[in-house]
């Protein structure tokens, strides 16, 4: 943890202020007044970027937009339509549900097991945790999302690989509507070392006294991570279980490349996020994607809430 | 580094079970290193496939290419007619003004939020806090509206302004927290010596947080670095492509008929981001554990 509280060297404390009190109070104001100086651009975004644009696509919503025509108040028949008449929109719903729900679980637990290894004294953990990163780091580029194509197509690296094993018949996984999400999937759990380093750290500050009194009271490696580890580390788990599961909603790049912009095959890796790009984007239907991402938004609100509320029956904070 | 959390017989009574332990070890290292292995395999395979001729990247699953060349780098190189070159300079330029105007706006929204008193200053906070969580297709189809209005699209001010206006609220949390572990006699000391609250700002936090900066300066460089969605929409000149929406349109352009060329620029695409891996590792790692548990 690089969050350093020392004062640095070369640095002298120094001695509080004495002045007087219309002094310091004509200071303060003076402080006051810059303080929304400092804020000016921050301000500026949060009203013209984010705020803003948020209340106009909520707006957006209920109204048929096609960037060019006009504009016309239809009421709630965008988010009618989303459930009663478009079938893609309810299969982009169920692929990125699909996704979220297998791979951030499989993520967090490859990412625990991984710590919990690392985390026993084994010598080159540094070295470790660099290689289980490095994946991380580049897995939302276009680049591996490209390999990914080939790597799990019809003649790819796996084919090649299950077929010197004697594997026949293998399929093209991209282009299989059963296998497609798989890889992607697939795809996510491989970036597990960023919560691994995440659970790295918080292994760290499990106190070493609770693990040498189970062990004196007879607990086994097991014992000790489930009676000691696991709850210790519940906070951690619970950050990075919303963390991921946020992301993975939004996940939108691999899918896109991967699928060529389709979604495809058969809709089978249409993410919710590349369906609302190409009614945006592609349809310029721009009030029912402004549907679309206010939808996204209380999914992923319930979603979070979801994991507030449930939090107390299973995270432990410090004394309990 | 050399945390022994779950060892803790072996610090204390090594006599307990002796015979057990050097087993252990190099089983828990033949695991972790053979997981390892798999986890870099496919991108080890990437780089030797880009040597490869285009017939052995689908015939041989091996790490050592049989017949070694450069051929796919010098096709790959002027594939859609522009050379990459310029679409790294692209990305580098984003980059690098994103950098700069995130560092810039962040530090000053975290300063008035750690140091300075003003009204409002619980709500607006937690309205920062809240924009963390928000999910930016919520806000993708007015921005693009409102960047179209003003001609924006085809340049690089949608991809870039907002950076200056702190709008990655993630960073402005991160320099608050490291700003509320300086000690505030450093800034009183300041005061007392003349300093305004922009003296104190520039002097004395800016120079003491730069290891906050640095991990705010590096992520913000791999996120545009990677940033695909945003000049996608907003990019349609070719001389104009950032290094991943190049990638992709060579993707289009070819079908999946040349992949030792497409490995060949994937690979360059994201060596920028190794070679931060390799010389910010520190302040990468620290940023994720740090940030991530607070």
């Amino acid at each position: 943890m690089s969050v350093n509280t020392a004062s640095p060297p070369g640095t002298t404390v120094a001695v509080p202020p004495t002045g007087d009190l219309p002094e310091r109070g004509r200071r303060r104001r003076k402080r006051r007044w810059a303080a929304w100086l400092f804020l000016l651009p921050w301000l500026v975004g949060l009203f013209g970027i984010t705020l803003g644009p948020m209340i106009a696509s909520l707006y957006l919503s209920f109204t048929d937009y096609n960037l060019l025509g006009r504009l016309s108040f239809v009421g709630f028949d965008n988010y009618v339509r989303m459930f009663t008449d478009d079938p893609r929109f309810v299969s982009a719903c169920l692929v990125t549900l699909k996704y979220v729900l297998i791979s951030v679980p499989l993520q967090l637990a490859f990412a625990l097991a991984l710590a919990t290894l690392l985390n026993r004294g084994l010598r080159g953990l540094a070295f470790y945790r660099s290689v289980y990163y490095l994946p991380s780091l580049l897995g939302s580029s276009v680049a591996i999302a490209l390999l990914w194509r080939q790597i799990f197509g019809g003649s790819g690296l796996v084919n090649t690989a299950l077929g010197a094993l004697g594997l026949t018949d293998l399929p093209n996984w991209i282009a299989t509507p059963e296998w497609a999400l798989g890889t992607l999937i697939v795809l996510n759990v491989w970036t597990f070392g960023s919560p691994m380093i995440i659970f790295l750290a918080g292994l760290r500050q499990v106190p070493q006294e609770l693990y040498d009194a189970a062990s004196v009271d007879g607990a086994n490696a097991w014992g000790r991570f489930r009676r000691i580890t696991m709850p210790m580390l519940t906070p951690v788990i619970f950050f990075n279980l919303v963390l991921q599961m946020i992301n993975a909603f939004q996940a939108f790049t691999q899918s896109y490349i991967i699928s060529g912009g389709s979604g495809g095959p058969v809709d089978s890796t249409l993410f919710y996020t590349l369906y609302l790009y190409q009614k945006a984007f592609t349809d310029f239907d721009m009030g029912y994607a402004s549907a679309m991402a206010w939808f996204l938004l209380v999914v992923i609100g319930l979603f979070t809430g979801a994991a507030f509320f449930t939090s107390r029956y299973w995270v432990h904070y410090d004394g309990e | 580094m050399t945390s022994t959390a779950t060892q803790p017989a072996a610090v204390h009574a090594p006599a307990l079970r002796p015979q057990r332990r050097p087993w252990r070890r190099i089983v828990l290292h033949g695991i972790v290193l053979l997981g390892g292995i798999a986890m870099v395999y496919p991108l080890l395979w990437m780089v030797a496939s880009a040597f490869k001729p285009e017939s052995d990247i689908f015939s041989d699953p091996g790490l050592l290419p049989a017949t070694f060349t450069t051929e796919n780098f010098t096709q790959g190189w002027d594939a859609l007619g522009i050379p990459f070159s310029t679409f790294f300079l692209n990305s580098f330029v984003i980059a690098a003004i994103s950098v700069l105007g995130n560092l810039l706006s962040c530090s000053l929204a975290a300063y008035a939020f750690a140091r300075l008193d003003f009204r409002f200053k619980k709500t607006l906070f937690a309205a920062m806090l809240a924009t963390l969580m928000l999910p930016f297709h919520v806000t993708l189809v007015p921005q693009y509206i409102l960047f179209q209005s003003i001609d924006w699209t085809n340049t690089y001010f949608p991809l870039v302004v907002p950076k200056f206006l702190a709008v990655d609220a993630f960073f402005i949390f991160l320099m608050v927290q490291f700003m509320r572990g300086l000690p505030r006699t450093l800034d009183d000391a300041a005061t007392v010596d003349g300093c305004g609250p922009f003296g104190v700002f520039w002097r004395i936090i800016l120079p003491l947080m730069r290891p906050a900066l640095a991990v705010a300066a590096i992520f913000t460089f791999i996120w545009t670095w990677n940033d695909f969605l945003g000049p996608l929409l907003y990019i349609s000149d070719r001389e104009l492509y950032t290094a991943p929406i190049a990638l992709n349109a060579f993707l289009d352009s070819t079908g999946a008929s040349s992949w030792g060329p497409m490995f060949a620029m994937s690979i360059l695409s994201i060596l920028p981001l190794f070679l931060v891996f390799l010389f910010a590792q520190k302040h990468l790692i620290n940023g994720i554990a740090t940030t991530g548990l607070k």
